[in-house]
C-alpha cells in the first residue's frame, strides 16, 4: 500500500475528478465538454478500481500489475479523444470535423504501430509491454498535439476564456509530466519526485473545474493579450 | 542524455504554457475598471507599474480573504517571482528581457489591484447585509 501522503495525494486527485463533472453538470456544460467529463469519470472509475484491487491482492500482484497497466493506457486514450475533442472545439467554424476524425485515427493507429514495433521484440508478456508502451508514448503525442493545438488558438484568435484555460490547463500538465517522467529517470531514489507525477495528477482536474466554476461559456478574453511577446 | 532532452524541451514548454496560463488569468481582469477608492490606497492611476505589485499584495493581506481569487492570487503571484527570477538571470544576455518583465510584473500588479477592489466590494456587500440582520 502507499503511504499516508501517497494515498492523501490519490484520494484528492478522485475528488477533484468527480468535483469537475459536478461542476459541468452544475453549470449545464456536460455535454459540451462531453470527452473531458467521458475522461473524468473513466479516471474516477480506474482509481476506485485500483484501490479496491491494491487493497485486496496488494501492489507487487499480477492482478493489480496487469489492471494498473491496461487501465493506464485505456485513460491514456481516453485522454487522447479528450484532446482532439478540444480540436473540434477550436476548429469547430472551419468545418474540419471529417479531416479531424481521419486524423486523430490515423495518429492513433500510427502510434499503437511504433508502439507495436518497440516491444514486438521481447516475447514475455508482450501485451503489458505494448499497454505501456502505447501508454508513454500517447503522452507524448499528447504534448506536440497540445502544443500545436496552442498554436491555432493563438493563430485563430480564439476568444472563449474556457476553452483557452482548458487547452492551457492541459499543456500544462502534459509538459510538467514529461518533465517529472524524464526527472523520474534521472533519480528514482527522491520520494518527492515519487509524488510529483500523482500530484499533477490532482493538478488538472483541479483547474478545469475552476475554470468551468469561474468562467461562463460567453466569457471572452482578448486574444492579443495572451501571446507573451506582442506582434 | 536522451531523459536530459526531454527535461529541457518539457521545462521549456510548462514555462510557455504557465506564461500563457498567467496571461490568461490576468487578462480576465484587465478590462476591470479600479474604483477611486482603490486608486487612491494604491496609488495606481491608469496604468500600474512594477513597483506596485508588492504595495498592492501587502495591502491585500490586509483586507479579509475571499475563496474565489485564492489560487488565482497564488498563480499570479508565482508567475511574478519567475519573472523576478528570469529577469536576474539573463537580462545580462538579453537586455530586453528587462522591459518586458517590467511590463508584465505592471499587469501582475493590476490583477492585484482589482483583486483588492473585489475584496473591499465583497466585504462591504457582507457588512451591509449584516447590519440588515
Amino acid at each position: 500500500m502507499p503511504g499516508p501522503t501517497g494515498l492523501i495525494i490519490w484520494f484528492l486527485g478522485t475528488a477533484f475528478e468527480l468535483l469537475f463533472v459536478v461542476c459541468s453538470l452544475a453549470r449545464n456544460s456536460f455535454l459540451r465538454y462531453f470527452f473531458l467529463n467521458l475522461y473524468l469519470l473513466l479516471s474516477t472509475t480506474v482509481s476506485i478500481g485500483r484501490f479496491f484491487i491494491l487493497w485486496n491482492y496488494g501492489v507487487r500482484s499480477d492482478e493489480y500489475m496487469y489492471f494498473y497497466y491496461y487501465s493506464d493506457a485505456l485513460l491514456t486514450l481516453a485522454l487522447f479523444v479528450a484532446l482532439i475533442s478540444l480540436y473540434s472545439h477550436v476548429l469547430g467554424e472551419l468545418r474540419a470535423g471529417e479531416y479531424l476524425k481521419w486524423g486523430a485515427v490515423f495518429l492513433l493507429l500510427g502510434t499503437a504501430g511504433f508502439s507495436y514495433a518497440v516491444v514486438a521484440q521481447s516475447a514475455d508478456r508482450l501485451s503489458t509491454n505494448f499497454a505501456y508502451e502505447l501508454s508513454q508514448n500517447l503522452y507524448f503525442v499528447g504534448l506536440v498535439l497540445t502544443y500545436i493545438l496552442w498554436g491555432a488558438v493563438l493563430k485563430l484568435h480564439e476568444t472563449r476564456t474556457r476553452v483557452v484555460q482548458i487547452i492551457l490547463s492541459l499543456g500544462l500538465y502534459f509538459s510538467a509530466y514529461a518533465a517529472s517522467y524524464a526527472l523520474m529517470n534521472f533519480s528514482e531514489k527522491y520520494s518527492l519526485i515519487r509524488y510529483l507525477s500523482p500530484a499533477l495528477g490532482c493538478f488538472l482536474p483541479l483547474s478545469w473545474s475552476l475554470t468551468i466554476l469561474r468562467y461562463s461559456e460567453e466569457s471572452r478574453l482578448a486574444p492579443a493579450r495572451l501571446v507573451a511577446v506582442p506582434r | 542524455m536522451m531523459a536530459a532532452l526531454i527535461f529541457v524541451a518539457s521545462l521549456a514548454t510548462l514555462g510557455m504554457f504557465f506564461v500563457s496560463y498567467c496571461r490568461s488569468l490576468m487578462a480576465s481582469s484587465s478590462r476591470h475598471p479600479l474604483s477611486a477608492e482603490v486608486r487612491d490606497v494604491t496609488g495606481i492611476r491608469t496604468l500600474a507599474s512594477a513597483g506596485d505589485y508588492r504595495r498592492v499584495t501587502q495591502l491585500l493581506q490586509l483586507c479579509p480573504d475571499r475563496q474565489e481569487d485564492r489560487n488565482e492570487l497564488k498563480a499570479v503571484n508565482m508567475y511574478h517571482s519567475f519573472l523576478t527570477a528570469i529577469r536576474r538571470m539573463f537580462s545580462w544576455i538579453v537586455p530586453s528581457l528587462r522591459s518586458w518583465s517590467e511590463h508584465e510584473q505592471a499587469g501582475c500588479a493590476y490583477f492585484a489591484a482589482v483583486a483588492l477592489d473585489r475584496r473591499i466590494a465583497h466585504n462591504r456587500e457582507m457588512l451591509a447585509q449584516q447590519d440588515d440582520l
